[in-house]
């Protein structure tokens, strides 16, 4: 009865924070949570999760290679509220102290398969120079009261940032019984009849 | 491409048809050249041929043939033809013949062109086979060479071999590369035949072929048809086999064999000059092949069928769109040429036009121009400053768009306005106005003097009458001169006829400008009172009597043979005419009587008699002879009319002189009702507004209408115009005083001339009337109502409001002297009409564009075309205007197509409930703010989610009084939830504006002034301090934000410790009672004397009883833990107690934790063990105890306070009940030592508790933060320069005490920042209140503690969840009846100092409270801190004073914050004179401005119904009883009365008492009655504010839980009302046991 009359969908994502291109920083770590609606429940997996600390590779391509994987599912009864993905980087500055050295969020992908995403990374900017001076002098950059704020769009008028860096997602994405409760996400589908159309978001 | 092939083939087959002697001929030739081919051993052969092959032209063909013609000879086949003689003109020399093939066969191609259109295509493909012919031939002879060589030993053999060699390398193409196989695949490739319909002629030929041996073939000379060869010969490969192919070749070799033994003529080579054709010929044949398309038009009769006219589809109203632009005369060839070739005109439409598809090409281009050069794309960045230019409309509908686009202006000058009717004329006004009307009417005249220039003319005339009858000079004709006279005469009858009328008017106008002064006058005299200055003098001019009569006579004689001779005239005229018909009457008559005779004699003759009979009635009547005036009758008539019309002769000339030098009778002599009505002529302004094309550019000033109704405006408008003007329009309007202003009426001002300029136009008056009515109730005549001067009321007027307005109206003229007026050429109706076709805006204005009558009129008018796809949308709108006439939208669509993409209707939307329920949860309706998991499906959703909310949005207005049973109540709760909702709204919009710091974490800026320079560096020598010091502080817990919580995560931990002085159990058998205690005096109790006082000692009590075994139950959200049980008064527990903590909808957010409205209980039992064995004997054996327990007492703490302090740690006292009946304090028990004697000092009970939450929440922000937070988002009222003090003020409060906390703006109710001073003002308490203790002060301020105490506590945290900290003033909070510490504190100082004592607010910190507001008063020697919520009150060194830290203190007129070293009460000075300790907000350099206050200059108390209360009282009572028996299912509940009305009887005395010093006689007098009973009770007292606190606090005492079989319960409730509804609710609750 559950099959035939589904009253959730299920998302299944999983993947791996592969890799960060942060140019001017070495040995960072990265933490990763789940921005998601009130329609949305986590069912099996973890929402939150923090890497160790990589070190650039000492090849061309200095990348900084975490391959943190990520597992979660959730389930929901609507598109609205989709789960982002929302991470955080942290490094230590030249005193050691640990700051921040990037947000990001984005969107776990509508559409089931295999998908890289690479997420611009940004830092909040000290509001004057004399706080930037002594912020960097303290190690204590400014930073988001919650990095769950890069995943919403409410107050973001009032802060400033500054572009840091790159790091690559890898996901892959399942979903369950979208179709049987109107949402089509796309040709990747099991029956890939209709062409890529976004789920109807309700109208706030 | 395949209709072409088919075609072309069909051309070969025809050809092929037709030239079968070409054919012939060709194979002849042929043959021919395979023989010089033979020839060819000789070396120069090779070149004699080329000689003849250039020789003759088109002889490169036959060599071509030498390829084909093997391929060819299977499929070939000739059809029958009838001329197989042709043979034998072989005898000819092969040249003759071949020229005359050719021209045959050209002929014959160009009558086949004639028939079918030369495709270029096989002609652009000849030319690669013919040139490959030629190149694939050089090899070729030298492999023929070869094969030749054995020629001779069999020539049929070589010549197989030849063939073969050929076929092979047809057959297979690719073999030799480059070779035949290139023109072949090129063939091949590009015809794509079709061998169906070839395959049955080639079957045909291969049959004929068969039977006829003689094979003629032609040379083709059209280039088709030699393609049409190669056609075949593909065809043919294709469409046969092999064998038969084969077998053909038998055929054809026996043929070639016997050509080629031919000996006779080939052995000649006949030398010939070069053949050559003259131009003129060579044109002749070109005409003959070639067809050159004329340029000229065709005429359309040819383009059409026979007998069809051109039909225009663009007149008939069909859309044809535009034709692509073709030259003419290219047209004309292509329809020349179609002609020629398709002669069935299908190409050509009915309108005789080639037939053309609109022109695809868009006006403009749809792709945006890609950038011209790359590099300079960055050049395109560049900015360039371009100075800002005044817009100016470029649109078609400004005018003259080619002129300098300079604005036009109108200046209209409105002067002034002229009522001629209003409705506060009075009668005089009335009459001054139509006496005005009627002397402007004389100027008029009198300045045209009419009448004068008329007796002129008259007089002229006369004149020129008098010569003209005797002439002086008789040099006209008689009849010329008669004729003339006769005019004359005529004119001067018509002029003295105007002149008698004109006159007559005059004087008739004189005479009624004499009759409305006189009325005037009479109306004056008759009202006593003079309205208007008006005044007419008559001025009397005098005439010389003599020469007047003189004048007067002359002229009435003049008039008089004038119409003497008028008559005559008209006398002899008449006679004339009577004298005919005379003539004819008697002619008649004659005739009657000679039919009279003839009847008489012929009266046998019947139809005589008809026809006599036929004419009686045209009997003429006998003319009566015309009588001629008598001359004195006429006199009569000259000099009545006269008399009539004219000024009596000696009669002096009246001259009519109006003036305003009248006086006008000032207010004071007035009558009322003229008083009345003159100011409300005062009250009354006009104005006037100014519309341009309907729309209103300007408005004069409103002016007073003065006393005479003329109103002087005197105002120029310029207009800035654009645009022709459509209309000017003024309107009137009127304003009465303050009120309304009514539209008077509507003036249409004439668009000037556009020779009109400023200062040359005339003013001009307009008049214009208006159709209100008014009545008025003074001497005002009104307007539209009928009024009338006669007394008796007859003769009724009806006048209508009614004025002119002076203007002038005339085009300005620029700096230069030009006229600005927009040109003439706009308004040149020949040029408007040119427009009206092109541009609707400016044929009928832009105004009317939004007109859709209007606009569907110009439609009409100007044909549109209503198939054009480029009207299509104005057609559609004006089809939707026009076609219901009624019908015209007033409203403009902005997304007309919103309709057809709803994908389902909006009732059905609204319908949806996970819709509905989406939308409220996004609006963040409390209900569903946190609705997780909305369900996917409508059905999923239960009706009953919204049943809640929809309750609650009917009970918005509707009065719910079942929660609270006192109406009043529940209409403060209902306001209490409006005013909640509104802050809420407000907090919402506020909680989505975001700080910079709501979102990003960021250090502060070291301060870097004088006093904080140390801060820095500080900071700096932070960085060198070791990360790990040897002695580490104690860090704070781990702190957890909110939101990621989730049920059971959460624990509430309570460390109950220890208590003291817990009230012990008295021996209950014990009937000695104490003494009563000495009632303490209020200064007993607060000073701090040790030893004063001596508790007394009671001498029964046995010390070595267990006096108290008390444990604690701590109940929490419905969880209830309790201790172990300990022993004595002063047990020591130390055990902590966990409970589970749920948020209410699972939300943990900040906001939400913060509105929990639970509570902790503590409440302390005792453990009491009865023993119940029956039978002592078998006491040895068994223990049957029951455990009872008694209620002690309770501590309750908000979880709101919890959660804000994030611990609660000190002693509390435990809320006793005043009466503990079998309970008492026992003091003595104890040795009074040092501290212990201090405490007891205090009387009560003291718990020692530590209560937190695990794990530690982050406390969002605490209330008063966010309040400064958000403090900065309300708006204020205050003086901008105050709000920026207080900032400084807090600022540097909180640098040097950051923990303590300074108050100096507050929010009021309505969210507005308000200065906390302004709250405190001394306020009057309850007379009632007053009037107890009339001199003893300090009860009565006990006495008003208390009160405030009662009205019940709501902390602002619930109430207005999430939000800031409100205050409300004190008559606020006593109509709320509700509030937290601040509005008691308020309160409770206004109310002291209104007592005149010196009060103070205290905000500090208190346990359990947290930050709280307290009142301080300076009492004669000491300082007294009362406890607004409880109304309590504690010396300042009392050590159980809740208070533990003061940080300012707030009085009427400063607040000072505490720079001492300390706060807490005990260890400071409250000294706030002295500087050092306090630091005073308002001082020598910012001087208190005097602030008013917010509150109410007086409360104003209701006194509180009694027999309301009483029934509250009674139901109240029934409802506690009824749930402790719901509390008592399994149990039967009885209930004692009699101990119920004698605990009736007890409350008031309580009341009375507040609960002191009663409870001995209490116990006497229960003791007395119930003296078998054992029982346990007490007397409950709270504010009251609902029921469900008190169900709650009598649950929590656990009375109900006995089991005891026997028990019986006793329950009394009492209220005592205070003024403005504060109740004092007592509940008084027992259980008895029956001691057997």
């Amino acid at each position: 009865m559950a099959a035939a009359n589904p009253s959730v969908f299920l998302l299944m994502v999983n993947g791996q924070v592969e890799s960060a291109q942060f140019p001017e920083y070495d040995d960072l770590y990265c933490k990763y949570c789940f921005v998601y609606g009130q329609d949305w429940a986590p069912t099996a997996g973890l929402e939150e999760g923090i890497s160790q600390i990589t070190s650039k590779s000492q090849d061309m391509r200095r990348a900084l290679v975490w391959n943190f994987p990520i597992d979660v599912t959730f389930k929901s009864t609507n598109p609205y509220g989709w789960p982002q993905i929302v991470l955080s980087v942290y490094g230590p500055d030249v005193f050691g102290n640990d700051v921040v050295r990037g947000y990001g969020a984005v969107h776990v992908p509508f559409s089931p398969g295999r998908h890289k995403r690479t997420i611009p990374m940004f830092v909040p900017e000290s509001t004057s120079t004399l706080q930037k001076f002594t912020s960097w002098f303290m190690g204590r950059r400014p930073e988001y009261t919650d990095p769950k704020v890069v995943a919403q769009g409410e107050g973001r008028e009032v802060t400033r940032v500054r572009s840091q860096g790159f790091v690559t997602l890898l996901f892959n994405v399942v979903t369950k019984d979208m179709r049987k409760l109107g949402y089509d996400t796309g040709p990747a589908d099991t029956q890939g009849i209709a062409g890529p159309s976004l789920p109807q978001g309700i109208p706030r | 491409m395949n209709p072409r092939e088919e075609k072309v083939s069909i051309i070969t087959e025809e050809s092929t048809a037709n030239d079968e002697d070409a054919e012939v001929g060709r194979r002849e030739k042929s043959s021919k050249v395979q023989r010089q081919q033979r020839k060819k051993q000789p070396p120069r052969a090779d070149s004699e041929e080329m000689v003849t092959g250039k020789a003759q032209p088109g002889q490169e063909e036959p060599e071509m043939h030498l390829l084909s013609m093997p391929a060819r000879r299977g499929p070939r086949s000739l059809p029958p033809i009838p001329s197989m003689s042709r043979t034998g003109f072989a005898e000819f020399s092969m040249r003759e013949r071949l020229r005359e093939k050719l021209q045959a066969a050209r002929s014959k191609a160009e009558s086949a062109l004639l028939q079918e259109i030369p495709t270029p295509r096989p002609r652009r493909l000849r030319s690669p086979s013919e040139k490959e012919l030629e190149t694939e031939f050089g090899p070729e002879p030298c492999k023929e060479s070869q094969a030749t060589s054995h020629r001779n030993d069999s020539q049929s053999y070589s010549r197989v071999k030849f063939h073969d060699a050929v076929q092979k390398i047809k057959s297979k193409p690719q073999a030799p590369p480059g070779f035949p196989s290139a023109e072949e695949a090129y063939n091949f490739f590009t015809f794509s035949f079709d061998p169906e319909p070839e395959e049955p002629t080639v079957k045909a030929r291969a049959k004929n072929r068969d039977g006829t041996h003689q094979e003629e073939e032609g040379e083709e000379e059209s280039p088709a048809g030699g393609m049409n060869k190669m056609v075949l010969n593909v065809i043919a490969r294709a469409g046969t086999p092999q064998k038969d192919e084969e077998e053909l070749l038998g055929s054809q070799d026996a043929k070639d064999f016997l050509l080629g033994l031919d000996p006779a003529p080939d052995e000649f080579v006949v030398v010939r000059p070069a053949e050559y054709e003259g131009t003129h010929t060579w044109l002749e044949k070109e005409k003959e092949l070639l067809f050159f398309p004329s340029r000229r038009a065709v005429p359309t009769w040819k383009k059409l069928p026979e007998n069809v006219q051109p039909r225009f589809l663009e007149d008939e109203g069909l859309y044809t769109g535009a034709r692509p632009e073709v030259a003419r005369a290219q047209q004309n060839v292509v329809e020349n040429r179609l002609l020629r070739q398709e002669p069935e005109r299908k190409w050509f439409g009915d309108d005789g036009r080639i037939l053309a598809l609109p022109s695809p090409i868009k006006p403009f281009s749809s792709r945006p121009r890609p950038l011209a050069q790359e590099p300079s794309a960055q050049a395109g960045l560049e900015t360039h400053y371009k100075k800002a230019v005044k817009y100016v409309h470029r649109t078609q509908h400004v005018v003259g768009s080619a002129d300098p686009p300079g604005s036009f202006q109108l200046d209209i000058d409105i002067s002034g306005l002229i009522f001629t009717h209003h409705p506060c004329f009075s009668r005089e006004h009335v009459l001054a106005a139509k006496l005005a009307q009627l002397y402007d009417q004389y100027l008029a005249r009198h300045q045209r003097s009419k009448a004068k220039f008329l007796t002129d003319k008259l007089q002229a005339l006369r004149n020129a009458v008098q010569t003209g009858l005797y002439p002086e000079k008789p040099h006209q004709s008689l009849d010329a001169t008669q004729k003339t006279i006769k005019e004359y005469k005529s004119e001067i009858r018509e002029t003295r006829k105007l002149r008698d009328a004109e006159q007559e008017k005059d004087r008739t106008l004189l005479k009624t400008i004499v009759k409305v002064w006189k009325e005037m006058k009479s109306l004056r005299e008759f009202q006593r009172f003079t309205n208007t200055p008006l005044k007419l003098v008559l001025r009397k001019e005098k005439v010389d009597q003599k020469a007047d009569e003189e004048a007067y006579e002359a002229e009435i004689q003049a008039e008089i043979s004038e119409l003497m001779e008028e008559h005559t005239e008209e006398y002899e005229q008449r006679l004339g005419e009577y004298r005919a018909s005379y003539q004819q009457w008697k002619a008649w008559k004659k005739a009657q009587k000679a039919k009279k005779k003839k009847k008489k004699q012929a009266e046998e003759h019947p139809e005589g008699e008809a026809e006599e009979e036929l004419y009686p009635g045209e009997e003429p009547v006998k003319p009566i002879p015309p009588e001629l005036l008598d001359h004195a009758v006429l006199e009569q008539q000259a000099r009545e009319r006269a008399a009539h019309s004219r000024r009596r002769p000696g009669e002096p000339v009246l001259l009519p002189e109006l003036s305003l030098t009248g006086s006008v009778t000032p207010d004071d002599q007035c009558p009322r009702a003229e008083v009345l009505r003159r100011e409300d002529v005062k009250r009354r302004s006009v104005y006037l507004k100014v519309l341009f094309n309907s729309k209103e550019v300007s408005r004069t000033v409103s002016r007073q209408l003065g006393a005479d109704f003329c109103v002087h405006f005197g105002q120029i408008f310029n207009l800035q115009i654009f645009n022709w003007p459509e209309s000017l329009t003024l309107q009137v309007y009127e304003t009465v005083g303050h009120s309304s202003t009514t539209l008077l009426a509507e003036v249409f001002l004439p668009i000037p001339e556009t020779t009109t300029v400023t200062r040359r136009a005339p003013v001009e008056e307009v008049e214009f009337s208006s159709s209100q009515h008014v009545t008025l109730d003074h001497e005002g005549v009104g307007s539209g109502v009928p009024f009338s001067f006669e007394a008796d009321g007859s003769n009724q007027l009806i006048l209508m409001t009614s004025g002119r307005v002076s203007h002038s109206v005339a085009w300005a003229t620029g700096d230069n002297g030009t006229p600005l007026i927009p040109p003439p050429s706009q308004q040149s109706l020949g040029f408007r009409s040119a427009l009206k076709r092109a541009d609707a805006i400016s044929s009928i204005g832009t105004s009317g564009l939004t007109d859709m009558k209007k606009l569907a009129k110009w439609a009409a008018e100007s044909k549109l075309d209503p198939n054009d796809p480029n009207n299509a949308p104005l057609m559609q709108l004006i089809s939707i205007a026009t076609s219901g006439e009624s019908y015209v939208p007033d409203f403009f669509r902005l997304e007309q197509l919103q309709q057809e993409f709803n994908f389902v209707t909006s009732e059905e939307l609204n319908r949806s409930k996970r819709f509905r329920l989406l939308c409220l949860r996004s609006q963040e309706v409390p209900e569903f703010r946190n609705y997780k998991q909305i369900p996917a499906y409508d059905r999923e959703i239960l009706e009953k989610v919204f049943q809640d909310y929809e309750k609650r949005l009917r009970d918005k207005s509707v009065i719910e009084t079942k929660d609270h049973i006192d109406t009043h109540r529940a209409i403060v709760a209902k306001y209490l939830q409006q005013v909640r909702e509104s802050v809420v709204n407000r907090f919402l919009i506020a909680k989505h504006h975001f700080l910079l710091s709501d979102l990003v974490v960021e250090e502060e800026v070291p301060n870097m002034s004088s006093e904080g320079s140390g801060i820095l560096g500080l900071s700096l020598f932070k960085l060198a301090e070791q990360k790990r010091p040897l002695r580490p502080r104690r860090k704070g817990r781990k702190k957890v934000t909110a939101q990621n919580l989730s049920d059971g995560d959460i624990k509430l931990l309570v460390n109950i410790c220890r208590a003291y002085d817990i009230p012990v159990r008295k021996p209950p058998a014990s009937k000695s009672q104490q003494p009563a205690r000495s009632s303490r005096t209020f200064s007993d109790r607060h000073a701090a004397s040790p030893g004063a006082h001596s508790p007394p000692h009671s001498p029964d009590t046995p010390l070595s009883q267990v006096s108290v075994r008390p444990f604690v139950e701590v109940s929490f959200q419905r969880t209830i833990c309790h201790t172990t049980t300990a022993e004595g008064p002063n047990p020591s527990w130390n055990e902590e107690l966990e409970f589970p903590f749920r948020a209410p909808n699972g939300d943990y957010s900040t906001a939400s934790l913060q509105s929990v409205k639970d509570d902790v209980f503590i409440n302390i039992f005792d453990e009491v063990l009865h023993d119940i064995l029956e039978d002592d004997r078998e006491r040895g054996s068994g223990i049957h105890t029951r455990i009872e327990r008694h209620w002690l007492g309770c501590v309750k703490i908000p979880f709101s306070t919890i959660y804000s302090q994030a611990r609660i740690d000190g002693t509390f006292k435990i809320n006793t009940p005043p009466v503990l009946l079998g309970y008492s304090k026992e003091r003595n028990v104890l040795l009074e030592r040092g501290l212990d004697s201090v405490r007891s000092l205090s009387e009560g009970s003291y718990l020692t508790l530590f209560i937190t939450i695990e794990p530690q929440l982050v406390p969002g922000e605490s209330v008063r933060e966010k309040t400064s937070d958000l403090l900065k988002k309300f708006d204020s009222q205050e003086d901008e320069k105050l709000l920026q003090a207080t900032e400084k003020f807090q600022a540097e409060c909180a640098l040097k005490f950051p923990t303590r906390q300074c108050l100096t703006t507050v929010t009021d109710i309505s969210g507005k920042t308000v200065f906390v001073t302004r709250y405190l003002k001394p306020l009057n308490p309850p007379e009632e209140l007053l009037n107890v203790y009339p001199n003893n002060p300090q009860a009565t301020a006990e006495l008003v503690a208390r009160y405030v105490s009662l009205i019940p506590f709501l902390p602002d945290t619930v109430s207005f969840a999430g939000i800031c900290d409100l205050w409300s003033t004190s008559d606020q909070f006593l109509d709320l009846l509700a509030g937290d510490e601040e509005e008691h504190a308020v309160l409770l100082c206004d109310y002291f100092l209104f007592l005149g004592k010196k009060a103070w607010l205290v905000m500090g910190n208190a346990i359990p409270e947290g930050p709280t507001a307290y009142v301080l008063t300076w009492e004669q020697n000491h300082y007294l801190i009362w406890n607004p919520c409880s109304g309590h009150f504690y010396a300042q060194f009392d050590t159980f004073c809740p208070l533990k830290s003061v940080s300012c203190l707030i009085g009427p007129d400063n607040i000072w914050f505490n720079i001492q070293q300390y706060d807490s009460p005990l260890r400071i000075n409250f000294d706030v004179t002295k500087p050092k300790l306090w630091k005073s907000f308002f001082s020598r350099s910012l001087p208190y401005p005097g602030l008013s206050s917010v509150q109410p200059e007086e409360l104003i108390y209701q006194r509180t119904d009694k027999a309301a209360a009483a029934e509250l009282q009674d139901r109240i009572e029934k409802m506690l009883k009824e749930k402790i028996m719901d509390w008592r299912p399994r149990h039967l509940t009885r209930w004692n009365r009699h101990c119920t009305s004698t605990l009736r009887h007890f409350l008031p005395l309580l009341e009375r008492s507040q609960g002191e010093d009663v409870e001995d006689e209490h116990r006497a007098e229960l003791q007395k009655q119930l003296g078998d009973y054992r029982f346990s009770g007490f007397p409950l007292h709270m504010p009251y504010s609902e029921v469900k606190p008190l169900i709650e606090a009598v649950y929590s005492t656990g009375v109900h839980n006995t089991d005891v079989p026997n028990v019986e319960f006793a329950l009394a409730v009492y209220i005592h009302p205070y003024p403005k509804n504060v109740l004092s609710v007592w509940i008084y609750v027992a259980s008895l046991i029956r001691n057997r």
